[in-house]
């Protein structure tokens, strides 16, 4: 054959003949320059770095993420020990019947829908240990599915955003809209069930004040909930779900609101109601008056007030700290296992004697 | 009448334009002739029993019409061989003399043509008797009465009437799969063997309830749409290029005879019955019995390329009672009969009738549809196949689709996830008191995506696989071709090849090679430069004569060759005398440019006889004339001429041949040439015992290198001698019955006592690399069988110079041709086998490798009694225990049946090689078909999946390619499984607590975004570059290719511990971050999202862990979908108009978050590094061995440059 000719040759297809070979015209500089990076590219050749794990560096390794793992956390562990929180239940005894009766669940019911029965309820809490502030106030609700799909769907965004998406309330169902097709805003159940429980603290005869400013994100009060955007028709037909709202107040301004509308991810979640910004001392004998408005009594929910105090890793929580430290525990106890096995075991890298085909044939 | 002595047929041709077969003929009394006869048409069953008794019951046949018809079909018979009907005979008086002589005729050719022995595959079994091979056969078959039934009945010039009753096919044809109204249904239902596309569709239609709809209706269905409409669209399309060709070929004009003139005609408009006339070189349109030819005696030579593969001509016979006949002025009318439409190309059995005689078809009255005509200016036909009817069309199987091993795996494992997803939902469902709620994580873990990046993979990996320079053929200068794209992996795991021979292990080319005469070896000749070897040429009326292909010569036999007088020289020219005379060559002259030189083209069979003819005239003894009766030679510029008196015929029992010629010097001589294994048998040690011993010696060298040996041997006779031969032979070949068996006796009478005159050796050129390419397979596992067409002495030769057989191996050969006999045959091989295994088992204990390796040879007649029966199974149990398999004279259908029975037995991955159309069939068998792109026809190619150059890239593509293709797919494939079932976990756990509704916490742009933008090009990249192993690595260790013939990539066991990894890490990603936030005032969007980048980094880093190759792209795109997950979920946040606007700056703020993703990260993948690392410590595979080699051997990479010249690469040593 010609092979010196570096013509292209170019295959066509006819079936009398079958496959018929023309020569396509192409230069041979055109063949025989070579992008070397190219050609390094197309035989797969291309330079590599190809790590294997070596005793070293699996060592190593294990060892850096005990190093590592293990202050972490015990420093969380500590942090978390630093936490000073109050935690209160009040569902229970904020209602006056209490059993587990059918009668005493429709007393309890009609007890907390009746909007003219007096609902304050009041507290006395002792603190702990001392308190720095900013001492965060949260209310927490438990087994409330607040992540429930049909209820984290019953929103529209638009319509909390801008006055001239008042309409949009497609995805808000079943709180769209009043019976004379007015939109609700906000609209959807979310805003619908709004938490309207009250706080008010106080020592001895001392009022503390819980400060309600900023509880909520400065992004969703400056551009998710519009600052022209005014309540309308909300919570004005039955069965009505939860708080009220000002109307006369911009959503913005609804912290109380925008904090709810957070949907939590959990179904046990706290929220913040406000923040203290005095300390409390230790065996500081706290009252809680407690409007206790929010109907979880026709569901098994629970709710408490709780106080805390914060660090770097947030609220009261174990968990991270022993998860750091039994990580990096079990890599330091696997990084020794590892170097006994190996002092004891060795076994030469890439020796090919360890072949199967090698140890086969050895072993016959 | 009467006449006694042979009579030789002098021959009014010159020697170019047509030639004649020799063919000694005899007269003898016809009536007794007719009478046998008759006797054989009435009692064909028995014919053998009392086949020496020549005179049998003729008084059953008085009728005298009953006797000329038996005459004819007799006569018909007989022409089915060479059948010159010279002139003078014709003029004879009678009609019946004529074909009296013409059934003699049949005895000398009959036999020779081996090939028409007929492979009933697919079609009903024919008469077989026992033992009495192919020329019984054929006596028997052909005569067979054919039922009125099973016949099809064709008019000549009649299509009207030939149609009439039954609608034959008409010629057009068509080998696409769809027509435009079966496009749409077949196409989908093709596509959806996919099992995940039928769970697709299942969730795709519950999402149109709206009650479950859990996201758009549309965008449920869209994804699947989008694929199988990618898919349709190419099937679409290929199938237009084949309805293109198809069109074109239906539209190709042939001359057709309409109203007794021949007029073009479309060749689908061509039908059944009519008469075709078809030039040299045109491609016939039909299957057609032959009526005339422009040759005399109705001889049309025809290559069978596009159907068998085999380049020499064929020839086939008109029959002499239509031979003279001019249609366009006479009208033929008459009746042909001929069986069913069937696939065997070798075997046709009919009746013609015509004026008022009945004469007998067979294969070689029948050209095929895709058969060229050559050597012959026209020829006319009936057609009595069209269309999708012809012997070519039913032979194309057509194309089935095939899919990887790897995929269908996969399909496994995707029921069981489908099956894992409909327990997790439900489980949600129970608990939430809906049933039938599903849900689109579904969607993401059973991925559409996942084909998507297979097939981007796949792509990518035939991108490297064409670009190969070590694959890149520059002899023709083409590149590996990737035909199918959804094989590649498969290319990995396979453990049988079945190759071809002819044209794919050799280059088809013989070549004369050395000579031992008289006991010396001449095996010099290389030096000689072809510059100044012009070539041996002679002057005859002033035009040069010179062979078309030059030979190398050893310059001293050249001049011994001119010696006469020296006893040497006598010697030598005895030699080249028998190596000139005793074949079956016939000479072509072809006309050059230059007016006075005309080249000497050696037409032949067998082109080992071609190579020693061009041989001889390259020593000065030029063959320049045969006709049946006599031979010219030129030696040394002087012609000799020879009468040829009889000629033995070469047979399989023999294994040699002979020719007795009277020499102008009135003495008579016979020479002979054959097999060494008998040749020592019958030569005359006591003669010349030193050159005996002396040729044995060469041969035994020649034989060992490879190449193929003959010995030719000469006796003088005398007068007395040759008159007792004569008469024997006279009478043998005149005998009805048993002809074969008689003159095979007068063969052996005469074939003994010969002195020696040498050996010769020709090379089967090997391609380049041939040994070294099966040596590296049978390395890696991988057993290779070939398949061909080829005689058994030929292959097992072929498969010592390959190295495929070995000394130390032990023969078991099977060839039979009955089914009893067959039975036995395998059963002795399984009792041997046991033996050899059991013995060599003892043994092993301390010699180590394996002692014995057993090859099979068998071949095609005994296959025809073994597949499709239940034989195969006991075919199968030897063959699995023999290490090479050699099966000969296969037809392409039984190479298919073979790579059928195989795969289908064996369960194991088949590759078939070949380059010719024969070999189309077993491609598409194959699991992978090969397509070797070589000198021969395109068809092979066509059907292959893969296209290459030279069989010894088979090396680089099935070890390297393959081995790289089959762990990248295998990686990917586990890695897509455990990449989307670790989002849908962690979605899953999700719904535990949310009520069991479902909600996600992941933002839906962001489970979009998973698999299109987070993680899918890392494993793309991945699939497509990453090495576990180098190139020189793979080819020094061929055993690595074991783990995939063994699967160790992708297995059950494998999957299960990669679903078990994901469980473990989608627990870490879920439960941490939950646990860390438990009772928190932390919100949904911004736990979803911290678990979104959780579970990308994993996914990344899980990839990261297991990449071996760093390249800047695997950088990259590793490194590049975590950042660019991050501004991805970044940008969604930015969104007020979504409820999580800003979730993930606010939770950014917070050092929680930033130790829950450190947390998770390490926590989730310690487990998978502490069992990988201990894993590889301890339990090393060999691929991580190899690997640490590489890494050890790195800085003697100096050394390594050189083992990448790996010998194969290297032209084999000549």
């Amino acid at each position: 054959m010609k092979e010196d000719d570096p013509t292209v040759l170019k295959a066509e297809y006819s079936p009398s003949d079958g496959w018929r070979l023309t020569k396509i015209e192409s230069s041979p500089e055109e063949l025989t320059r070579v992008d070397e990076a190219e050609e390094k590219f197309t035989q797969q050749e291309l330079p590599a770095c190809k790590p294997i794990l070596t005793p070293g560096l699996v060592i190593t390794t294990l060892i850096s993420i005990g190093i590592i793992f293990v202050p972490i956390g015990l420093g969380s562990l500590s942090a978390s020990e630093h936490v000073v929180e109050i935690v209160d239940r009040y569902d229970d005894a904020c209602i006056p019947s209490n059993g587990d009766d059918e009668a005493a669940k429709r007393e309890r019911l009609s007890f907390i829908q009746n909007a003219k029965t007096n609902k304050t309820c009041i507290r006395n809490l002792v603190v702990p240990k001392k308190m720095k502030h900013p001492i965060h106030v949260y209310y927490q609700l438990d087994n409330f599915y607040q992540n429930h799909r049909r209820y984290v769907k019953s929103r529209s965004d638009r319509q909390y955003r801008s006055p001239g998406s008042e309409g949009d309330t497609k995805t808000c169902a079943p709180e769209s809209e009043v019976d004379d097709h007015r939109p609700i805003v906000p609209c959807g159940l979310i805003a619908w069930s709004l938490f309207n429980d009250t706080y008010g603290i106080s020592t001895k005869d001392n009022p503390i004040l819980i400060n309600k400013k900023d509880i909520a994100w400065p992004s969703d009060k400056n551009s998710k909930f519009g600052s022209n955007v005014y309540p309308k028709n909300f919570q004005k037909q039955d069965p009505v779900g939860g708080g009220k709202l000002n109307e006369s107040l911009p959503l913005s301004e609804q912290e109380d609101l925008l904090v709810w509308m957070r949907t939590a991810a959990l179904p046990n979640f706290r929220k913040l109601y406000g923040r203290i910004e005095t300390d409390l001392e230790a065996d500081e004998k706290i009252t809680v008056v407690i409007q206790n408005n929010y109907n979880t009594y026709s569901f098994d929910s629970k709710k408490q007030l709780v106080l805390s105090t914060t660090t770097w890793i947030g609220g009261k929580n174990d968990f991270l700290g022993k998860a750091y430290i039994s990580v990096g525990g079990t890599c330091l106890f696997l990084a020794i296992a590892f170097i006994l096995t190996y002092v004891i075991k060795p076994r030469p890298l890439g020796d090919p004697a360890y072949l199967s085909w090698n140890l086969n044939s050895a072993t016959r | 009448m009467s006449q006694q002595r042979p009579l030789v047929i002098p021959s009014q041709r010159t020697p170019g334009k047509e030639e004649l077969p020799y063919t000694p003929v005899l007269l003898k009394s016809i009536s007794e002739n007719s009478k046998t006869f008759s006797r054989m048409h009435s009692n064909s069953n028995s014919q053998f029993e009392n086949e020496n008794s020549p005179l049998p019951d003729f008084i059953r046949n008085t009728s005298s019409q009953r006797s000329t018809s038996s005459i004819q079909s007799i006569y018909s018979k007989a022409s089915s061989g060479h059948s010159p009907l010279p002139e003078f005979i014709r003029s004879t008086s009678s009609q019946r003399s004529t074909s009296s002589i013409q059934s003699i005729h049949s005895k000398a050719s009959s036999g020779h043509s081996v090939r028409e022995v007929s492979f009933e595959l697919g079609s009903k079994p024919s008469v077989r008797h026992g033992s009495m091979g192919a020329d019984s056969e054929r006596f028997g078959s052909s005569y067979k009465e054919i039922n009125d039934q099973d016949a099809r009945l064709v008019y000549p010039n009649d299509p009207e009437k030939t149609n009439e009753k039954f609608e034959f096919a008409r010629n057009s044809i068509r080998t696409g799969k769809y027509s435009i109204l079966t496009f749409l249904p077949r196409n989908l239902f093709e596509q959806f063997h996919r099992v995940a596309y039928i769970y697709f569709l299942a969730i795709a239609i519950l999402n149109q309830v709206p009650q479950l709809a859990v996201f758009g209706r549309e965008a449920s269905i869209l994804p699947l749409a989008f694929v199988l409409l990618v898919t349709a669209v190419k099937d679409a399309y290929e199938d237009y290029r084949r309805h293109r060709s198809d069109n074109i070929e239906n539209n190709r004009l042939g001359w057709v005879l309409v109203n007794d003139q021949f007029q073009q005609k479309k060749w689908k408009d061509i039908r059944v019955g009519e008469i075709i006339k078809v030039s040299a070189n045109e491609t016939l349109p039909c299957d057609m019995v032959l009526l005339s030819t422009s040759d005399t005696t109705g001889v049309a030579y025809i290559q069978t390329t596009n159907l068998d593969g085999e380049s020499n001509l064929k020839t086939r016979y008109a029959k002499q009672e239509t031979q003279m006949k001019n249609p366009e002025k006479e009208k033929i009318t008459g009746l042909i009969k001929c069986e069913k439409p069937n696939r065997n190309i070798y075997g046709f059995q009919a009746n013609m009738e015509i004026d008022g005689k009945r004469v007998s078809l067979g294969p070689s009255n029948i050209i095929l549809r895709g058969c060229e005509l050559r050597n012959t200016n026209w020829a006319l036909g009936i057609a009595v196949y069209a269309g999708r009817e012809t012997k070519a069309m039913l032979n194309n199987s057509g194309a089935p689709s095939k899919r990887s091993r790897l995929e269908t795996k996969m399909n496994r494992e995707i029921i069981y996830l489908s099956i894992f997803l409909v327990v997790l939902c439900t489980i949600i469902s129970v608990c939430h008191g809906v049933w039938l709620r599903r849900h689109k994580e579904d969607l993401i873990m059973i991925p559409i995506s996942l084909y998507i990046s297979m097939e981007l993979v796949r792509v990518g990996q035939a991108y490297f696989m064409i670009r190969d320079n070590r694959m890149f053929d520059e002899a023709t200068n083409s590149r590996f071709q990737c035909r199918a794209l959804n094989i590649n992996e498969d290319l990995g795991q396979i453990k049988y090849v079945f190759s071809d021979k002819t044209g794919t292990l050799t280059e088809n080319k013989m070549e004369f090679q050395c000579a031992s005469i008289g006991g010396v070896d001449y095996s010099g000749g290389k030096a000689v430069a072809e510059d100044e070897q012009t070539g041996y040429s002679t002057r005859v009326d002033g035009q040069v004569f010179k062979p078309k292909m030059r030979v190398k010569v050893d310059p001293e036999l050249l001049s011994l060759s001119k010696q006469k007088h020296t006893d040497e020289g006598r010697h030598v020219r005895d030699f080249f005398v028998a190596l000139a005379t005793c074949n079956t060559i016939v000479p072509l002259t072809v006309e050059t440019s230059d007016p006075d030189l005309k080249l000497i083209d050696y037409q032949g069979e067998s082109p080992d006889e071609q190579a020693l003819v061009y041989a001889a005239a390259a020593y000065g003894y030029m063959l320049i004339e045969r006709t049946s009766g006599h031979i010219v030679i030129d030696i040394q510029g002087e012609r000799q001429r020879f009468n040829v008196l009889g000629l033995h015929e070469f047979d399989s029992d023999r294994k040699r041949m002979s020719v007795i010629l009277g020499c102008s010097d009135d003495t008579f001589k016979v020479f002979v040439k054959g097999a060494d294994t008998t040749m020592f048998n019958v030569i005359d040690r006591s003669l010349n015992s030193n050159i005996v011993k002396a040729t044995e010696d060469h041969l035994h060298s020649y034989s060992s290198n490879g190449l193929r040996t003959l010995v030719v041997g000469k006796r003088d006779l005398s007068a007395s001698e040759f008159e007792q031969w004569q008469s024997s032979y006279e009478k043998a070949s005149t005998a009805v019955m048993g002809r074969a068996a008689l003159l095979r006796k007068v063969a052996y009478n005469i074939e003994n006592s010969l002195s020696i005159l040498g050996a010769s050796a020709i090379e089967d050129k090997l391609q380049q690399g041939v040994p070294e390419a099966i040596e590296s397979l049978r390395n890696a596992g991988i057993k290779v069988w070939v398949l061909t067409g080829d005689k058994q002495e030929t292959a097992i030769s072929i498969g010592y110079s390959s190295k495929l057989l070995t000394s130390k191996m032990t023969q078991i050969v099977v060839n039979n041709n009955s089914k009893e006999s067959c039975k036995k045959g395998l059963e002795d091989a399984l009792v041997m086998c046991k033996k050899l295994t059991n013995d060599s088992d003892t043994t092993r204990g301390n010699s180590g490798a394996r002692t014995t390796e057993i090859a099979l040879v068998i071949d095609g007649t005994s296959l025809v009694h073994i597949l499709d029966t239940e034989l195969e199974e006991k075919l199968f149990e030897v063959a699995s225990k023999c290490t090479v398999v050699l099966c000969c004279r296969v037809a392409p259908l039984q190479k298919a049946g073979i790579v059928a029975l195989m795969k289908k037995r064996a369960n194991e991955m088949t590759l078939a090689i070949g380059d010719g159309a024969n070999d189309v069939s077993m491609i598409q068998m194959a699991d992978v078909g090969i397509g070797i792109s070589g000198q021969e026809g395109r068809q092979a190619v066509m059907a292959s999946d893969f296209a290459m150059g030279q069989f010894r890239f088979l090396v680089p593509l099935l070890l390297v390619h393959g081995h790289w293709n089959y762990q990248r797919m295998s990686y990917m494939i586990l890695y897509n499984f455990y990449r989307n079932a670790l989002l849908v976990l962690v979605l899953f756990w999700y719904a535990l607590f949310t009520g069991f509704t479902l909600t996600t916490a992941i933002t839906d742009w962001s489970s979009v975004l998973y698999s299109v933008i987070y993680t899918s090009l890392p494993t793309i990249v991945v699939g497509i570059l990453d090495k576990d192993l180098s190139r020189t690595t793979l080819l020094r260790y061929p055993q690595l290719y074991g783990t995939g013939q063994r699967q160790e990539s992708y297995n059950g066991k494998l999957f299960w511990v990669m679903i078990m990894d994901t469980l473990w890490q989608s627990v870490a990603a879920f439960f941490a971050p939950l646990l860390a936030y438990w009772e928190s005032d932390i919100d949904g969007s911004s736990i979803g999202d911290l678990w979104i980048i959780a579970v990308v980094i994993l996914v990344n880093l899980h990839l990261a862990m297991d990449i071996i190759r760093w390249y800047w792209i695997t950088h990259a795109a590793v490194w590049g979908s975590i950042v660019a997950t991050f501004i991805c979920v970044m940008v969604i946040d930015a969104l007020p108009f979504l409820p999580g606007y800003w979730a993930f700056f606010h939770v950014a703020d917070t050092k929680l978050f930033w130790a829950c993703l450190l947390g998770i990260t390490i926590a989730a993948l310690v487990p998978r590094f502490v069992v990988k690392i201990f894993i590889q410590y301890f339990r090393p595979d060999d691929i991580q061995i190899s690997r640490e080699a590489e890494k050890v051997e790195n800085s003697r990479e100096s050394r390594d440059a050189e083992i990448e010249m790996n010998p194969i690469f290297d032209p084999p040593r000549r």
